[in-house]
């Protein structure tokens, strides 16, 4: 068996398989078909400092290999996050991410501060949700609003310190750097593509709220491009996502650059994806005789 | 037992209609615990999402659970053209089913396809209970002969008439509201025909379930995409269908 563990900002996960945010719940309901405990981490759903009702439906709408949602951060609210489902979560033997999202920098700091006394292992900056107004996505796509955003956050922040990046931006690789700059310890991305899909009989948006967040197969090159060029502009770790719904997916998101893997929409279509790609993952490892997943980490042999 | 997600081969196709199609699945694992009203989350080929079927009957000693769906889109397309002796990757049971009771008189109310989840639930409660059934026209018409033989009566409307009543659901339910009285009214359908259903039980004081529907992702409750708006304590939110439902209090729905 090849060493499958990897460490990012000083965190020890057994494999670099994690569940993305918003798909996984607080991990409670996958926990019933296989222990979650055999994944690497988990991204908790978004969480926001108020309760959040989220968007009217529809929030769904399939596309070609993907799907767009607009669910719009519903959620409990953080107290009742760290209340209610942390310490179910912080029982298991895996690595748990808060992801938190806000309208304004007080918002996210007083988040970060909640959860700093918790036992959260790291906590992921949701400065990417396309779904709502105030999602953070204002501070998401110009390098000036993610390095503001990032460095407030970074003064108060005690945790190892992820920052989110929205696919909806000119440069992705200058949006960044501003986060490394401004002190994050990791970047992950990509969130979902804003799109929008059109009943031809009713004229109406198939989402209620017009438009969605693309994810899902459909978006996996995209992502793969992203984190390339990420990973070719900073040095602190990357974790990859968008699309992944198979091990090669993973191995290819690991050799453009990403030291491990969110996976989300699949889990929709089968529920054992993560598994599956951990043990097809380790597979390739030892038919290729690579002794660690971390030498596959940057190792594209770009043209 | 719980939930699982496995391949579950498929023992019987009929297609009662153009549309229709009627498929028994072995899968003793989930007969032996599927309530009625409750549903499965079917992989559909190269689809994304799975899609969401209520099962119709299920048949513990047999082993086997019974769906029938309609062609609504490209995922129930590519589920209308399996064979006999193909598998299906099955997710399921899901969802929390009638609340039923053999000491009650229900009301069964099914719109189209609306129809089959309500097939189980006729078994589960007094012999008494009765149903009326909906569909566009004649050549529509499904399950008519098993509800027969679990129920007192069935009223049947069409709304071009070919078949009994000429008109909705809701026209024989107004008239038979008006002589018989019911403990409980089950109903599945499309979203109009629930509230109506639902304004009619709630001016007759009687207690009423509805199946809704919503678009699904996951399934199980963890992707928050199949919002119901509802209220409780005068309080209104979203609940999921997928979790809290498919089957609500009628009068907990906001219509
Ligand atoms: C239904 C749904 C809800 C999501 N909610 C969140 C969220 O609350 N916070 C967040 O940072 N990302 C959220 N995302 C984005 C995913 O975490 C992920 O970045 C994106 O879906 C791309 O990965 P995938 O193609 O594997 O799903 C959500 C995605 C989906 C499909
Ligand atoms: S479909 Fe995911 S919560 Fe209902």
């Amino acid at each position: 068996m090849a060493n499958l563990s990897v460490n990012i900002a000083g965190v020890e996960f057994k494999n670099p398989v994690i569940t993305a945010s918003g798909t996984y719940g607080f991990g409670r309901e996958y926990n019933e078909f296989f222990p979650i405990e055999r994944l690497g981490g988990i991204s908790c759903k978004g969480t926001t400092i108020e309760v959040r009702q989220g968007n009217p439906p529809p929030r769904i709408a399939e596309t070609p290999s993907g799907i767009i949602n607009s669910v719009g951060l519903q959620n409990p609210g953080i107290e009742r996050f760290i209340k209610e489902d942390l310490p179910w979560l912080l029982n298991r033997d895996i690595i748990v991410i808060a992801n938190i999202a806000g309208r304004t920098y007080e918002d996210y700091c007083t988040a970060v501060e909640m959860l700093n006394d918790t036992g959260v292992n790291m906590i992921e900056l949701n400065i990417s949700c396309p779904n709502v107004k105030e999602g953070g996505v204002t501070f998401g796509t110009s390098s000036g609003g993610v390095e503001k955003i990032t460095s407030l956050v970074r003064r108060v922040c005690k945790k190892p310190l992820i920052v989110k990046l929205s696919p909806n931006v000119t440069d992705i690789s200058e949006i960044a750097a501003a986060a490394e700059c401004a002190g994050a310890d990791c970047i992950s991305l990509i969130n979902t593509i804003t799109g929008m899909r059109i009943d031809i009989n009713t004229r109406r948006p198939v989402l209620r709220n017009n438009t969605g967040g693309l994810s899902g197969p459909a978006v996996f090159p995209v992502a793969v491009r992203m984190v390339w060029q990420v990973a070719n502009r900073v040095k602190i770790p990357i974790i990859g996502m968008g699309g992944i719904s198979k091990w090669q997916d993973t191995v290819e998101m690991m050799l453009a650059g990403a030291s491990a893997v969110q996976i989300g929409t699949a889990n929709f279509t089968d529920l054992y994806t993560p598994l599956k790609v951990i043990e097809g993952l380790d597979k390739y490892l030892e038919k290729n005789s690579i002794a660690d997943v971390n030498d596959i980490v940057g190792k594209v042999d770009a043209w | 037992m719980g939930k699982i997600q496995d391949e579950f081969k498929i023992v019987n196709k009929l297609q009662p209609t153009e549309t229709c199609f009627d498929y028994s699945i072995y899968c003793p694992e989930l007969a032996e615990i599927t309530q009625a009203g409750q549903f499965v989350h079917i992989y559909c080929g190269e689809k994304t999402l799975r899609r969401p079927i209520s099962v119709c009957q299920t048949n513990k000693q047999k082993g086997i659970i019974r769906i029938v769906f309609e062609i609504r889109g490209e995922g129930t397309l590519w589920l209308s053209k399996r064979k006999k002796g193909e598998f299906l990757n099955i997710l399921g049971p899901l969802g929390n089913g009638f609340p039923t009771d053999k000491n009650k008189k229900a009301l069964l109310i099914g719109g189209g396809i609306g129809v089959p989840p309500l097939l189980e639930c006729s078994k589960c409660y007094s012999s008494e209970s009765s149903s009326i059934l909906g569909f566009r026209s004649q050549e529509n018409a499904i399950l008519i002969e098993d509800f027969i033989k679990n129920c007192a009566e069935v009223y049947i409307a069409t709304e071009d008439g070919t078949l009994g009543t000429k008109g909705f659901v809701t026209d024989v339910l107004n008239d038979l509201l008006a002589h018989e009285t019911f403990d409980v009214i089950c109903a599945c359908g499309p979203t109009p025909m629930l509230k109506a259903v639902s304004h009619a039980a709630l001016c007759n004081s009687i207690e009423c379930f509805v199946s809704m529907e919503e678009r699904m992702a996951c399934g199980i409750g963890a992707c928050l995409v199949c919002a119901c708006k509802t209220k409780k304590d005068g309080k209104e939110g979203y609940s999921h269908v997928c979790k809290n439902g498919p089957v609500f209090n009628a009068q907990e729905v906001v219509w």
